[in-house]
Parts: structure tokens; C-alpha cells; sequence
């Protein structure tokens, strides 16, 4: 029986966000808001070990109360419960505040059953930092396992779990010490399609719902004035510098682009 | 919140050099470029963080691109790369001599390591960084990063915790000049490790170029469209990725055709690249597709239509048939990168 704990993030559909160029602020206005993908792939990976091993399956994501969606996703893909940390205090954590907001949350579910492992995506699309999976593990105490891309082996009676890590142009196999937390990449999983009686069910679930009362936490870690990092500004990104066509036939055209490219040493001249 | 420590003595600026195997990443020496513009800035020194196992033969390398000082951590434990005693490592170190700053490359490696350090010390974390300056008055360390796939750049700030850490891109930073005879001091520290600390065991790593898979972390990218027409068209563009020894990507709309699986679709909903050079052939440009390789630092487009939204995001571009100019690109490459007999 493995106890086992998804974090999920809702995220705005970053292809469509942008920058007012005129106030820059973030134009969010319309901006559909989904499942982190890779966190799907998390909840993926919880429910085929389930599958396997038997256990149980919970999703845990902090945000505003919208993000119950996300938490009704995971049900509808297998999750058993769902917990949302909703709170005005949570609101402007940075990676810091959030993974020890997260972190007090899977303490107290390992209070009622001891959790063997934790899985967060690669990173948020949005926030892009992939650092929240690192900082849960480092605040539980737990074997950090990033960018799992293959889960090979747990064996629960020796207290191991094997996963492969996608690396830069490596794979690396490596057994870790349970319980972990594991960060997913999409390689890992393909993505089952919910049955329509798994979605019934889990449009019917009820979420549970943790504020900061609910959790052992100390004010001064969370939200803004828990955060030690500050966005100073945000701005839209440098357009790029204006392309060039090349013309001519085809033949002389590739002569000329082969020419420009050799002279940046972007593709290696031999 | 840990305490208060921007003016408690923090002084210098940190760079740590990730090593796998005694071979240094390239974006460590980048940052020793960057973290002495910024140790200069701020009048203080530079130093390097070098910990493995039989690696005091790099310290004259660290010197040589730039850092005043070495601080040198060997142990077996740390012969393999893993987080837990990498962790305590810098931890401890830091502690003892306090940087104000602290740079790591945006590897996985660095990323992986990062997050526990900042964790451990309680201190702010700015991931992938693109750009860092000093504010001459603050003498903060302005951290500019994008956010929301590339659409968004932020600067970010850490304005009481000490040290300031950030991971930062590679190959965004300037590769500096490396100074044969420059010197600098070594600082050996020792502490004790056991192997029952590192929580985990390396079973094997195994090396995988050119495979789909590792398509966010290819230099060369080939891309065909929905324009390539046919399975049998996209034989040129694998012709071309061989050459230059790329890979090749495709748009949805190519793996929706089935000329390719789907594990090579680049975008939204595949993977996001950012490759030295992205061939985009045949392919329109649309958003869903752009978020996903705009930020590749050369783009070549190669598209019938002049009006294609493509051409808005590609340094070069080639308005003609792919089926003429593929071939015209693949034997010029040909000619210039394959040493011929004569
Ligand atoms: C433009 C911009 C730039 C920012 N830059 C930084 C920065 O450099 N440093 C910094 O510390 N903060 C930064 N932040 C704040 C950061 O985005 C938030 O702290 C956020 O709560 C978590 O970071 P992330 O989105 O990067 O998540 P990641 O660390 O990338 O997320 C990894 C995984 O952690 C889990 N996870 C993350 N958040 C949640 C959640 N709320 N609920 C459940 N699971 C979750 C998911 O499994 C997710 O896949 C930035 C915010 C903005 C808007
Ligand atoms: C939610 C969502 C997610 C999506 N995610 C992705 C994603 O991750 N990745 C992705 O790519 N798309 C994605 N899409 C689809 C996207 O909107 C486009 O439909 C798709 O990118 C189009 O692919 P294409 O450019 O190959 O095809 P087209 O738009 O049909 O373009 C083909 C191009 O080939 C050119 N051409 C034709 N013949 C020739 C020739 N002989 N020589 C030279 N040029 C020629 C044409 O001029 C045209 O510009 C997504 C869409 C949605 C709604």
C-alpha cells in the first residue's frame, strides 16, 4: 500500500498570456486557466503505481478557490481525495513560502497515514522556476529524485524506489531511499482519458478545503512577508531583432544562409 | 521567516562550479565572467565552489577564469553528483563565509541543487536567469528571468536575505577569456560524509544524443510542418538534422499527419526547445507553436507563402519550396562542415 501525495498547480494557459506593452502588466483578462501539464503527468504516474502496488492517492494544490478545477481533474484521471489550500494569506508566496505551505499540508496527511512518495512536476509553466519540488523535499526530509522521465522499480519492503532522470543528454538510473519526492517529466506517462463515470464521480466529489487555520504554521513563512524574493518589475521580452530574408534561387539562397550561419558559429565549421 | 540578514556581513560573490566527472560545465566559466562584472561592481571578490572527488586538479582552471579565491570540498561521498551531501556541502559553506551572492548554472543539476540550498538557508531563489546587474545604490542584485514560457521577463529582487542566489541560463552569459598564468587562493575545507547521508545510489547513466526525448536539450533542430506533405518529403529533413548533427521536431499538425511521433512535436502541448539553431520547414508559425521555440537563438524559416507569421520570429528566412531548398541546404552544409578528400 503506498501513500502517495500529487501537488497541482493551476496555471493561465501561458500561450496567451502577454504584456500590455503600454501599462506592462500581465493581460490574463480571457486567458483559459488549466492543469499544469506536467502535473498531470504526476497524477499519471500516482495512479499506475496505485494500480500496481495498491494505495491510495491524494492532490494537493494551493491557490484561489477556481482551483478546485484542477483538483477535479486529478479525481476525474484516479486521485482518491483532493485537498485545496485556499487562503488570502497564501496569496503572493514565492517558491520559498509555497513549498513550506505545501510542506505542513503533507505533514499533517502524513500524520494521519505516513506518505511514501510525493510527486510535483518539472516545474509550473507559468512561474517556470522548478524549484517547488526541491524545497518540499528539502523541508520533509525527503530523497529528491528531479526530472523523472521512467519509474522502474518500488519495492516498499526494502524502501526503495528506482526511477531514471532525464539529464542533459543522459540518463541517469538511480535507486533512492523512501519515502521521496519525485519531479516529473512528460516522457514519463501518456495520458489516459478520463472514463465519463470516473469525471461523474469526480464532478460530484467533495473537495476538502484547509486554510491556514487547518495547517501548523507560522505567519511569518507565508504569503508576501514570507517571501524573500520580490518582482521588482515585469516587462514584455525584447522583440527579436528584425529577420532577414534571404533571397534568390534556391541553390544560391542555401549558399548564402550556409555563409551566414558558419560566420555566427552557431553551426560549427570544421 | 529566517532572520534579517542583508546587513549582517555577507561579502563576496560566488560562483559554483558544477563539475561531472572533472569535466566543468561550460556555463560555470560563463558565470565566473558574470560574477566578476558583478564582484567589480560591488568592490568584493569572486570565488569558486568546486566539490567532488579527485577534482583539486580544476582549481587552476577556476583562477584562470577569473576567481580570486577557491573554496575546494573532496570527499568519495561526492564523487557522484547527488543532492543530499552536494547540499550540505554548500550549506555549510556558506554559512561559514557568507556570501552575498551566490550563482549557480540553470543545469538540472544546478536546479536540482539549488532549490534544496536556498531551502535549507531560507533564502530567495531566482531561476533561470537572463540578465543580473548591480543597483549601484541598493547594491542589490537585479535578477531578470523569463516567466510564462519566454512571453514574460520579470526582475526580481531579494532585498533582506542574504545570500542572493540565483541559477542562470547557459549560453546567455559571455564565455570569458581564460587567463593562463592568473593565480588566486585556495581555501580546502574538510568535512565528514557517509555514504548513508547521499539517500540514494547511481545504478547507471547512460549517454543519449540526437534522440527525440531529449529534444528540449538539442543544440541543432530540424522541424517539418504540416508544408512537408508527405512522410516520405520529411527523408530531406532528415538528411539536413544529419548533417549538422541535429534532431528533428515536428508541428502538430505534422504529427497529427503521422510523419512523425508524437513524442518530436514541439510546442504547447509537446516540448518547448531552445536550441542554437531551430529550422522551421513548412511550418506556418502559429502561437501554439511559437511559444514553443521563439526563444531558440537562431531561427530559420523556410516557407512558400512570404506572408507566413513564421517569418515575424526567424532570423533568416527562405521564401521558396522545401523540396528545392532542403536538398540546396544539405548539400551547401555538405560541402562546408564534411571535410572532403581534397
Ligand atoms: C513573473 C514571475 C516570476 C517569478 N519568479 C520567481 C523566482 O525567480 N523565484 C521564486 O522563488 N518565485 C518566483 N515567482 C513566484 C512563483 O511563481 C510562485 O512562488 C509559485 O507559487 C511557485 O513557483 P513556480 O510557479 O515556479 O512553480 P515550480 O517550482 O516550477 O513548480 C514545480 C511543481 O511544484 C508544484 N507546485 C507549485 N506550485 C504549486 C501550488 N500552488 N499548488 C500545488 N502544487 C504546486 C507542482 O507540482 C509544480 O509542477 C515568480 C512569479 C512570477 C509571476
Ligand atoms: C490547444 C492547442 C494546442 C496546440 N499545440 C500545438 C503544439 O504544441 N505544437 C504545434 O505545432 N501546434 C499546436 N497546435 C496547432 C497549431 O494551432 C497549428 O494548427 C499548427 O502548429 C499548424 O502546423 P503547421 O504550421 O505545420 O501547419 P500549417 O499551419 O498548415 O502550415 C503549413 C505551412 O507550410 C507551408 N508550405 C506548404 N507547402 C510548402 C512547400 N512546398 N514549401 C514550403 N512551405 C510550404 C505553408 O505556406 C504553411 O505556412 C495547437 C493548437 C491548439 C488549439
Amino acid at each position: 500500500m503506498l501513500q502517495m501525495v500529487v501537488c497541482v498547480k493551476q496555471v493561465p494557459d501561458t500561450a496567451e498570456v502577454r504584456i500590455d506593452p503600454r501599462t506592462n502588466t500581465l493581460v490574463r483578462a480571457g486567458v483559459p486557466a488549466i492543469i499544469n501539464p506536467f502535473d498531470a503527468h504526476a497524477v499519471e504516474a500516482a495512479v499506475r503505481l496505485k494500480e500496481k502496488y495498491g494505495g491510495r492517492v491524494t492532490a494537493l494544490s494551493m491557490g484561489p478557490p477556481q482551483a478546485a478545477e484542477v483538483l477535479r481533474r486529478a479525481l476525474g484521471m484516479g486521485a482518491d481525495r483532493a485537498i485545496l489550500l485556499t487562503d488570502r494569506a497564501f496569496a503572493g508566496s514565492d517558491t520559498l513560502a509555497t513549498s513550506y505551505i505545501l510542506a505542513r499540508a503533507i505533514e499533517v496527511i502524513n500524520r494521519e497515514t505516513p506518505v511514501d512518495l510525493v510527486f510535483c512536476g518539472k516545474q509550473a509553466i507559468d512561474g517556470d522556476t522548478a524549484q517547488v519540488g526541491p524545497g518540499i523535499a528539502t523541508r520533509l526530509g525527503f530523497t529528491q529524485l528531479t526530472y523523472c522521465m521512467a519509474i522502474d522499480a518500488v519495492d516498499l519492503e526494502q524502501g526503495y524506489i528506482q526511477v531514471q532522470r532525464k539529464l542533459e543528454g543522459k540518463r541517469e538510473i538511480i535507486r533512492g531511499r523512501l519515502p521521496a519526492l519525485l519531479t516529473v517529466v512528460k516522457d514519463l506517462n501518456e495520458l489516459r482519458y478520463p472514463s465519463l463515470p470516473a469525471l461523474i464521480r469526480a464532478a460530484r466529489a467533495t473537495i476538502t478545503t484547509w486554510s491556514k487555520d487547518n495547517l501548523d504554521l507560522d505567519p511569518a513563512q507565508i504569503g508576501l512577508k514570507g517571501s524573500p524574493t520580490s518582482v521588482r518589475r515585469i516587462f514584455a521580452p525584447p522583440a527579436r531583432p528584425g529577420g532577414e530574408i534571404i533571397p534568390g534561387e534556391p541553390r544560391a539562397a542555401a549558399v548564402a544562409l550556409v555563409a551566414r550561419l558558419v560566420q555566427m558559429k552557431v553551426i560549427a565549421d570544421k | 521567516m529566517p532572520a534579517d540578514t542583508a546587513n549582517t556581513g555577507y561579502r563576496g560573490v560566488w560562483v559554483f562550479i558544477e563539475q561531472v566527472g572533472g569535466e566543468v560545465a561550460p556555463v560555470s566559466w560563463e558565470l565566473l565572467g558574470a560574477g566578476r562584472q558583478l564582484a567589480d561592481a560591488l568592490g568584493v571578490e569572486l570565488a569558486g565552489v568546486l566539490l567532488g572527488q579527485g577534482v583539486a586538479g580544476l582549481v587552476t582552471e577556476v583562477w584562470a577564469y577569473g576567481a580570486d579565491k577557491v573554496y575546494l570540498v573532496e570527499d568519495p561521498v561526492l564523487g557522484f553528483y547527488r543532492t543530499a551531501p552536494y547540499a550540505r556541502a554548500l550549506v555549510r559553506l556558506v554559512k561559514q563565509y557568507q556570501p552575498e551572492i551566490l550563482l549557480l548554472g540553470a543545469t538540472s543539476l544546478g536546479r536540482d541543487l539549488s532549490g534544496a540550498v536556498a531551502t535549507f538557508l531560507g533564502t530567495g531563489l531566482t531561476a533561470d536567469c537572463t540578465s543580473l546587474t548591480i543597483d549601484p545604490e541598493t547594491r542589490l542584485l537585479e535578477q531578470t528571468r523569463p516567466a510564462f514560457g519566454g512571453n514574460v521577463m520579470a526582475t526580481i529582487l531579494c532585498r533582506r536575505h542574504r545570500p542572493q542566489m540565483a541559477t542562470v541560463r547557459p549560453r546567455v552569459m559571455p564565455m570569458p577569456s581564460r587567463q593562463e598564468d592568473r593565480r588566486g587562493e585556495l581555501v580546502r575545507v574538510d568535512m565528514a560524509f557517509n555514504e548513508a547521508e547521499a539517500r540514494v545510489e547511481v545504478i547507471e547513466v547512460i549517454e543519449e544524443k540526437n534522440k527525440a526525448v531529449y529534444l528540449d536539450r538539442a543544440e541543432i533542430i530540424v522541424a517539418g510542418g504540416r508544408g512537408v506533405g508527405s512522410k516520405e518529403n520529411f527523408r530531406l529533413l532528415e538528411e539536413l538534422a544529419g548533417v549538422l548533427g541535429g534532431t528533428l521536431g515536428a508541428s502538430r499538425a505534422a504529427v497529427e499527419a503521422g510523419w512523425l511521433p508524437p513524442e518530436y512535436q514541439v510546442g504547447q502541448t509537446g516540448t518547448t526547445v531552445r536550441p542554437k539553431v531551430y529550422f522551421a520547414i513548412g511550418i506556418s508559425g502559429a502561437v501554439q507553436h511559437l511559444v514553443g521555440m521563439q526563444t531558440s537563438d537562431v531561427i530559420v524559416a523556410i516557407n512558400n507563402d512570404s506572408q507566413a507569421p513564421i517569418f515575424k520570429v526567424a532570423t533568416y528566412g527562405i521564401v521558396g519550396d522545401l523540396r528545392q531548398v532542403v536538398p540546396a541546404l544539405t548539400a551547401e552544409f555538405r560541402r562546408q562542415l564534411v571535410p572532403g578528400p581534397g
